[in-house]
């Protein structure tokens, strides 16, 4: 009897782990993949659909078309997994059994922690988030501009510094940029959550005039006075605010009192299993790991959650370990971007700016859909460790 | 050994840049004026992070304690 694998979550980790498993194990295992939707998203497309430069068709597919034809696809939201029972159950009274679970739900964004800011502040972190932002932009004149982040930790850590460069130079290309303020309101004392990120957008937002207020964690919006208000107590008055809203871990994480205070997944940072549970496994966002919530990250852990239970159904020892790879590309406007690679042991060394990673990161925007959910990929990526500085 | 009497301690050992600084501020948002807050960190930049984040926010840095291997930060909500 092929072993039953059952993925919670149709996101890059989900469908990416699925169809590895498949394709590895073939008649070994049954594969379910269980969605809410049933449509996968290609989330960091969301800001190129606010600034115009992107629709909404191009960010949204068809998640039976990602995966292979021996995954089975289930829309339905999961509502509680039962460990001990080994048992999934679903929102419209049925319930799957698996002898492996991959938790791979993402993270849920929490607009209603912060008072006022689904009302005060547009987002795009959302297909319909995008959408109104972009009819807000339209519709923009000029005046004060904030961009922020509502609570840390949010997906794409990089996300609102590119978007702060790239408004910024559609500001200019509108001829409406002498007639605006553009403000990164950071919750930390510089632009990035990585220091030496930070020390290369810095210097670029000044040149650009691009203003930074440091030590900002929003604690409320106040729409109609268009003002926004700090736990440190500062006030900020705005035109336009754009904030990453806070997340949280998924209900069915809650549900099933597997998460914990946030509703993130305690997970082994190696192994990607549940603490306390061997045949639970967690990857992408879902996580507690105190690393980029992001779909680099899932994307180089499915392998080696894929590994480790095609390991496990062959009876075999799993040798595959996650070294906390990551890799994400960062523009920084102008048609010009860095990258950012790193891992547990290296901290990221991003290059300065320029043409070469902004059209990587659109070559690989084009070539998602292609080749990431079917692992087309290298399962890896070397970290390059600037010169003077030792591996060991 | 710290002074004053600890409401709340967050052991952030092993969180990387800016998880301690995070932890104290989620604490914080969640305390009353007058908690004593704890925070263990083994992370170098939390000894500039968190003074200066404390007194941008106002509170009282209480005192900072060198443990082995790690930093004790003790902060009092003051507002």
């Amino acid at each position: 009897m092929p072993a039953r694998v059952v993925v919670l979550g149709g996101g890059v980790g989900g469908t990416l782990v699925a169809n590895l498993l498949s394709k590895r194990l073939r008649r070994d295992v049954r594969v379910t993949v269980v969605d809410p939707t049933g449509m996968h998203a290609y989330q960091p497309g969301y800001q190129y659909l606010a600034l115009g430069q992107a629709n909404g068709r191009w960010l949204v597919r068809d998640e039976r078309t990602l995966l292979r034809t021996d995954v089975d696809l289930v829309v339905e939201p999961a509502i509680r997994v039962h460990p001990d029972a080994g048992t999934v159950q679903l929102a419209r009274g049925g319930s799957l059994d698996w002898d492996y679970l991959v938790i791979a739900t993402g993270a849920r964004l929490a607009p209603e922690l912060v008072p006022g800011l689904t009302e005060g502040s547009y987002e795009f972190y959302s297909l319909e988030g995008a959408q109104r932002l972009r009819e807000a932009l339209r519709r923009f004149r000029g005046g004060r501009l904030l961009v922020g982040v509502a609570g840390i930790p949010y997906k794409c850590p990089p996300a609102p510094v590119e978007f702060v460069f790239l408004v910024e130079e559609y500001l200019r290309r509108r001829g409406i940029r002498n007639r605006s303020e553009v403000r990164l309101l950071s919750p930390l004392n510089r632009a990035f959550t990585i220091e030496s990120a930070s020390k290369v957008v810095q210097p670029l937002m000044a040149q650009r005039g691009i203003e930074l207020t440091t030590f900002f964690n929003v604690e409320s919006v106040d729409p109609s006075s268009g003002v926004v208000s700090s736990l440190e107590g500062e006030k900020a008055e705005f035109d336009l605010l754009v904030l990453v809203p806070p997340h949280r871990g998924q209900d069915v994480v809650v549900e099933s009192r597997l998460g914990d205070a946030s509703g993130w997944l305690p997970t082994d940072r190696t192994t990607l299993q549940v603490e306390g549970h061997e045949r639970i496994f967690a990857i992408g966002d879902a996580t507690n790991l105190p690393i980029s919530k992001s779909g680099s990250t899932a994307h180089f852990e499915a392998p080696v959650v894929a590994s480790r239970i095609a390991a496990l159904v062959k009876g075999s020892a799993p040798r595959s370990n996650y070294g906390g790879n990551v890799m994400c590309f960062l523009e920084t406007g102008n048609r010009q971007g860095t990258v950012l690679r790193f891992d547990y042991e290296h901290p990221p060394a991003p290059p300065q700016p320029s043409a070469i990673w902004h059209s990587a990161k659109w070559l690989f925007n084009r070539m998602y859909w292609g080749v990431v959910p079917q692992g087309r990929l290298p399962e890896r990526m070397p970290i390059p460790v600037p010169r003077g500085r030792s591996t060991e | 050994m710290t002074t004053a009497n600890v409401t709340r301690s967050i052991d952030a050992r092993g969180m990387p840049c800016p998880g301690p600084l995070m932890s104290l501020i989620g604490a914080i948002r969640e305390g009353r004026v007058g908690d004593v807050i704890e925070v263990l960190s083994s992370d170098a930049g939390s000894r500039t992070d968190i003074p200066a984040w404390i007194q941008k926010a106002g509170h009282d840095l209480v005192e900072i304690v060198d443990e082995d291997g790690f930093a004790r930060f003790v902060v009092r909500k003051a507002r």
